[in-house]
């Protein structure tokens, strides 16, 4: 089992080596010289020049990566140009927010998921089976854009239910109940792609796990229906479908720009949006290397929590 | 395979439906009513079944109708490009890496690892912002992000395919790798290979049209599903079928990629559950 974790992690700490290499490359061709925005479009040219050579633009681009790196490791990503922050505190400060919100998601997504997974494999072939499966391969279908407008359309400019933007309100007391009230609306459009897969691979996980011969067994010596889902197949059954949680985690965290920007969340998300807009170069470079390291990180932890779960995967 | 597909009432549907939706959107030169382009500010933001506009019209008087149908063109070109682009190479990267191993293969990998470790939406976000906004960047972005998932399935088909006897008795015949692959390996590869490009067809249009609403795809004024979504979203309180048509669209055309990609599946797989 060492041995494993040693080999995955060392993979992992390789992919990020990767990851780095295309976000720095990746956002050093974006049109526009550094140096004459950070100079000020009154600079003259010398000014520029100084400021490109104390920001090591006039380096070779490997150069540049290596001191870019060494900077990064240390935790400094540079200070944003729109903002004249250190990006590492602005990153910070917005990732919690989509940490919360991907969260939420992910609850709603496994709940929703499992339950309504569960009901349609032990009501096979009957209408709540089709049903089930017919929601659920619509809201697999449903771009999650459209989703969050359409809620936002019954909810909160129809219904007056639920707010439409923001975490909390601007009149309101900013408490538990009021953050709760803003945070469904982005935790349904977020996790609803996700609740759909979860669903299909939880019904298709029990489905196999009820024709086991264990289960037949249990079945022959009387054990209730009830008893015997609870406590014997939908245990093992879960397990593949932990996984699919796992890895829709990872999706929830890059899905999170376009829910983000529909309803005006502060996190991550819609500062890279923003960052882009703007041209923020060193913002949106900080914010993509911190995405796609969280996404490493919960792609690696879900790795080995599968392979503690299941030992036949450690060795393959 | 063809008779399960044939009396599989969700692959009918789906083929029925994208089938119209893409008929449709080709003939929009004779069906459109309207230029989809053509701005009439005195008949802004008419309503679904106004006398003139059957589906209404958006904020700066343009028949959405009309913007409907071109917009198919748009929004299944930059849709379903990605896709056959990401066959293509996909597929020729991961017969390379899954039938010679070694070295090659390690590098393709780590490579398409890096790929892989990035969510899709960023990875895409970063390439088009990095190439700049427009159609035909968002395609190479969705391509790009695609062939990584392409090129690990048929790898993965390939390293089982290549120990089968019919391949080691090609070899033995003295038949040269590249024939092999070509003749014997890839037909072998190519049902689950048809099947993800079906599921990733429907996913790559929802994802072409979300490049488009961050205003990363298709420009003002070209009409595209996606950006006709974005358009309409500060009118919601006044006039929702702007924004909710384009939606419905999207919607129609991925359940229906769905609906055939799923059957065929099953079709294939000889221990799905039905």
């Amino acid at each position: 089992m060492t041995a494993f974790i040693v080999r995955r992690i060392l993979a992992s700490v390789v992919v990020l080596f990767g990851v780095s290499i295309v976000v720095f490359l990746t956002l050093k061709f974006i049109p526009g010289d550094a140096a004459y925005v950070l100079a000020g479009p009154n600079a003259t040219a010398q000014e520029i020049e100084l400021v490109r050579q104390s920001l090591g633009l006039d380096q070779p681009v490997p150069v540049q990566y290596i001191t870019w790196l060494g900077r990064a490791l240390r935790g400094d990503l540079g200070r944003s140009i729109e903002l004249h922050e250190p990006v590492l505190a602005l990153v910070l400060s917005r990732y919690g927010n989509t940490l919360i919100l991907a969260a939420s998601a992910m609850a709603f997504a496994s709940i929703t998921g499992v339950l309504a997974g569960a009901l349609a494999a032990l009501r096979l072939h009957t209408v709540v089976d089709r049903v089930v499966m017919l929601v659920a391969l619509t809201a697999n279908s449903t771009p999650s854009f459209w989703l969050g407008l359409a809620l936002i359309l019954v909810f909160s400019l129809g219904l007056h239910l639920l707010p439409s933007s923001g975490m909390v309100s601007a009149r309101g007391d900013g408490g538990g109940v009021d953050f709760l009230q803003h945070l469904v609306l982005p935790s349904v459009t977020l996790g609803a792609i996700s609740a759909a897969l979860i669903a299909r691979m939880t019904r298709s996980s029990l489905l196999e796990v009820l024709t086991q011969e264990y289960v037949l067994v249990a079945r022959a010596k009387g054990l209730r229906e009830r008893l015997l889902v609870r406590r014997h197949a939908l245990k093992n059954a879960l397990l593949p479908v932990l996984t699919v949680m796992g890895l829709q985690m990872g999706s929830l965290l890059g899905g999170a720009v376009i829910t983000e920007t529909i309803f005006t969340w502060p996190g991550i998300g819609l500062q890279l949006y923003r960052g882009i807009a703007l041209r923020d170069v060193p913002l949106v470079q900080g914010a993509a290397l911190v995405v796609a390291t969280s996404f490493v990180a919960i792609n690696l932890v879900v790795d080995l929590l599968y392979s503690y779960l299941d030992p036949r995967i450690r060795y393959s | 395979m063809r008779d399960r597909l044939l009396r599989d009432g969700g692959a009918i549907g789906g083929v029925c439906v994208v089938g119209v939706i893409a008929a449709v959107s080709i003939l929009a030169p004779v069906l459109s009513p309207y230029d989809p382009d053509a701005v009439d500010a005195a008949i802004r933001l008419a309503a679904i079944g106004s006398p003139a506009h059957l589906l209404g019209t958006d904020d700066l008087g343009r028949d959405i109708l009309s913007r409907l149908l071109w917009g198919g063109r748009v929004s299944l070109v930059v849709g379903l490009a990605p896709v056959a682009i990401a066959l293509l190479v996909g597929v020729s990267l991961g017969a390379i890496s899954g039938y010679t191993r070694g070295v090659v293969d390690g590098i393709i990998m780590r490579c398409l690892d890096v790929l892989l470790a990035f969510p899709a939406y960023l990875l895409a976000i970063a390439i088009v912002s990095a190439l700049g906004a427009g159609l035909s960047n968002a395609i190479l972005a969705i391509a790009l992000v695609s062939t990584a998932s392409f090129a690990r399935l048929v790898r993965g088909s390939v390293l089982s395919v290549r120990e089968r006897d019919f391949v080691q008795a090609a070899r033995l015949l003295g038949a040269r790798d590249s024939r092999i692959v070509w003749a014997h390996v890839l037909p072998n590869v190519l049902s689950p290979v048809i099947v993800f490009a079906t599921l990733e067809a429907g996913r790559t249009i929802i994802f072409a049209a979300g490049l488009s609403f961050l205003g990363l795809g298709a420009q003002p004024p070209t009409a595209e599903w996606g950006a006709m979504l974005s358009q309409g979203r500060g009118l919601l309180n006044i006039a929702p079928h702007v924004a909710s048509l384009p939606g419905v669209a999207i919607l129609l055309v991925s359940l229906g990629l769905n609906l055939f990609g799923d059957a065929l599946r099953d079709a294939t797989d000889p221990r799905a559950n039905r």
